[in-house]
């Protein structure tokens, strides 16, 4: 029982290091650093720095042109990356349908998708949430009529990420209405160009558009663009939720946002002293910071038994809620820790490179201004990906089996 | 990184564990409470063939030479059978205490004797208003002719009563709160002077008051130089408080074991409670807490003996704030998952609720844990 990293594992800490150096450019770093949204192309640009580097394929395997990295290599790649500012990896493409393809595509599809996927050149979005099938996916009914050589779409999907940006997004759909809920459902890639698909915004408590309706009218998908079989899309849809989980907990993230906590504590001011040297708040941070570290080594024992056996049990849930709460509480205290200046809701205050009225006196400190929209906005976590509630059916059924 | 035990270390886990399941039942553990001394020689000596008491003694004393993994590997067993028997006090906390001193003739007999378990010591170090303050030392140790006169009072020393020697700290210069001027004493138990004001804890260990009245020692009584003992003291406390986490975590999991048994058998309402989706989300936290405790044990176990002093309370603190929060929880929640039965001397579950509120205690709570990690990060 050790907890440091291996040589090979510093080594390749080492690297990941240099290339962030080297290639992460400070006008992103800034902004990841300073809690402001990237857009499209700055994704897409940092994905480009990926690809060119070998690791487009984040999580991927050599013989589809990843880097081949275990899990320690990619948990050290996202601690890294979070640590120095990198963009967060949107995960529709890379993690989520890229394995679905390699596992049930056919080789025509992998070659179609996976490189531009690599390379930056697609994004993915994802249509599985309907208005009236959340936690309870397999309840969906959006509808895919066999037509000769296509199926025919129609219905709405929700909560859709980031869609106004995608090209593809792989969805479910149901196929056969006879059939139980599990096993009527069809695995589709979808073009978002297609006619008849129409995307709109849903704009949510912190102002920002992140997520979309996408609704589906006779829109017409080649069946060449099916994973697998017709009806045994729930078992890919399975299989793409239970892939990578390991990183869940988003420590490199927590880490960051942990640091940047403090920086702000230690410059706001209470009663003349630095806020962070208040006994209520330090033992505050003080306990996030317990409670990162226990978890911290929660993932880590969770990476070192993978190397001996794949996970299979509760560990991935047990990641998902603690990693959550503890992200939700460093938002939480982030917002607190600027008083009143937590108050002053202005959008444009929350653009990178937005310039006060300089002959007037600063409206609170810069770093301010984002805080209350990244509180309300992380509410979101203990939400998606399935609930925290779900998390913990999940681990009572696996533990109590009832 | 990497959380495996050695083959050794899960050798010697399989080993207690399977002594202790077959010789140290529920019921075997209610009579040893229930009796005079509180703790058994039977199974002292058990303990003593398997291995257990020299695990940390030197080798070159007869010892195993073995460390904190080691520890880990076994004290989980010692608390999910809820061992009275003086492991932690006498094998894990005073042998740490013993170590430095080994080539002092007197501190080395006794570091022999320990680990065939023919002798027992305990460190008898905090004092009532010490609170969880490590340098709150007044008993004190005048010069009295070629020795020590000592003269003090000491508080819940864990398992005095069945020790030999115990091992005291007494000023020999400074005021309570000072890190220097603390010396330590090896007083045999029937000494004159010393007098045990003897007791059982909320769980059913042992524990007394330790009253020094005029206590004469040689010069050969005292460990190591005068005034310098304290850092060995804490050494030895960090230790022990690593074992005590691992200890706790062993209580933990034997309560999530029997909540879960428990609900899957309960019936209410014509089923059995486990299909309750609040009981089931109850659980699910439990067993959260209790894995985050696990993590921290490790910490612990891997930090106790690191030589930045810093670093290694940090740790520790760390550790100890979450697996006091984590006991409280699971310990509470068991009782109230168990309903009416949680609260009843038949099942065990109410002992280890009782073992697991005294650990949040020892070596200082999640609060003071918490205070500390606090002023070490701002330092």
């Amino acid at each position: 029982m050790r907890l440091e990293f291996t040589d090979e594992e510093q080594a390749f800490r080492e690297e990941v290091r240099t290339f962030l150096r080297e290639k992460l450019s400070s006008d992103i770093s800034d902004k990841v650093l300073n809690g402001y949204e990237l857009g499209r192309e700055e994704h897409l640009l940092w994905q480009r720095r990926l690809h060119e580097r070998g690791w487009g394929g984040m999580g991927w395997p050599v013989e589809f042109g990843g880097p081949g990295w275990n899990s320690v290599q990619q948990y050290i790649f996202e601690e890294e990356s979070a640590l120095a500012g990198g963009p967060r990896l949107i995960p529709f493409g890379t993690k989520m349908v890229a394995p679905v393809i390699m596992a049930f595509g056919s080789v025509a599809q992998q070659q179609r998708f996976l490189p531009k996927i690599s390379a930056g050149d697609e994004w993915w979005c994802q249509g599985y949430s309907e208005p009236g099938a959340g936690s309870d996916l397999a309840s969906l009914k959006t509808r895919g009529v066999r037509d000769g050589d296509y199926y025919v779409v129609d219905g709405q999907k929700t909560w859709n990420t980031l869609g106004q940006y995608a090209d593809w997004i792989f969805c479910l759909v149901r196929t056969d209405s006879q059939a139980k809920q599990q096993s009527g459902i069809t695995f589709l890639l979808i073009d978002m160009k297609s006619p008849g698909i129409t995307v709109r915004p849903i704009m949510l408590l912190d102002g920002g558009h992140e997520v979309n309706e996408v609704w589906f009218e006779n829109v017409r998908v080649p069946v060449e663009n099916r994973i697998g079989e017709e009806n045994r899309g729930w078992t890919y849809a399975k299989f793409l939720l239970g892939h990578e989980r390991t990183n869940i907990a988003g420590i490199g993230i927590a880490k960051r946002e942990l640091a940047r906590l403090k920086r702000i504590a230690a410059r706001e001011r209470q009663h003349g002293r630095p806020l962070i040297e208040d006994p209520l708040f330090a033992v505050q941070i003080a306990q996030i910071e317990i409670d990162l570290w226990a978890l911290e080594i929660t993932n880590l024992r969770v990476l070192s038994a993978e190397r001996v056996s794949p996970a299979a049990g509760p560990e991935a849930s047990i990641l998902k809620i603690r990693g959550t709460e503890i992200h939700q509480s460093i938002s939480e205290l982030l917002m607190r820790a600027v008083g009143p200046y937590a108050l002053p809701f202005r959008r444009e205050a929350m653009e990178a490179g937005w310039q006060f009225d300089p002959t007037r006196e600063s409206p609170g400190p810069r770093y301010a201004a984002t805080l209350a929209a990244a509180y309300f906005n992380q509410r979101k976590l203990s939400i998606f990906g399935g609930t925290n509630e779900i998390q913990k059916n999940i681990i009572s059924k696996m533990i109590i089996g009832l | 990184m990497n959380f495996e035990f050695s083959d050794e270390q899960r050798q010697l886990h399989d080993a207690v564990e399977r002594y202790l399941s077959e010789q140290y039942g529920f019921e075997r553990f209610q009579s040893i409470k229930g009796s005079a001394a509180g703790w058994d020689r039977t199974v002292w000596r058990g303990l003593a063939d398997l291995g257990v008491l020299a695990i940390t003694v030197p080798v070159e004393l007869g010892g195993l030479g073995f460390g904190p993994l080691e520890t880990l590997a076994m004290m989980g067993d010692c608390g999910r059978s809820l061992l009275l028997e003086p492991v932690l006090s006498s094998a894990v906390i005073a042998t740490a205490v013993l170590r430095p001193f080994a080539d002092q003739t007197h501190a080395g007999e006794l570091l022999a004797g320990m680990a065939t378990g023919e002798k027992i010591a305990v460190l008898a170090h905090f004092e009532s208003g010490a609170r969880f303050e490590s340098q709150f030392v007044t008993t004190r140790a005048r010069r009295s002719g070629e020795g020590y006169r000592l003269d003090g009072h000491k508080g819940v020393v864990m398992h005095a009563g069945a020790a030999d020697t115990l091992l005291v700290s007494a000023r020999t210069a400074g005021e309570a709160g000072d890190a220097r001027g603390v010396s330590l004493f090896l007083v045999p138990r029937a000494e004159p002077g010393v007098v045990l004001d003897v007791y059982p804890t909320v769980d059913g260990q042992r524990a007394a008051d330790v009253y020094l009245q005029g206590v004469e020692l040689p010069a050969a009584g005292r460990l190591g130089p005068e005034g310098e003992a304290l850092t060995a003291v804490e050494a030895a406390l960090d230790i022990g408080l690593a074992a005590l986490c691992a200890d706790a975590v062993g209580v933990m999991q034997a309560m999530v074991d029997a909540t879960v048994e428990y609900v899957r058998v309960r019936q209410q309402f014509g089923q059995p409670i486990g299909r309750f989706q609040a009981l089931q989300h109850r659980i699910a936290d439990m067993l959260i807490h209790l894995e985050q405790a696990r993590s921290m044990s490790y910490l612990a176990a891997l930090r106790c003996t690191a030589p930045d002093v810093g670093e290694r309370r940090r740790a520790l603190s760390a550790a100890k704030a979450v697996i006091g929060q984590a006991g409280r929880f699971v310990g509470q929640q068991s009782v109230q998952l168990h309903g009416g039965m949680g609260m009843t001397d038949e099942l065990k579950v109410s002992h280890l609720f009782k073992r697991l509120s005294a650990a949040q205690i020892m070596f200082g709570d999640s609060d003071a844990h918490l205070q500390r990690y606090a002023a070490l990060s701002q330092a």
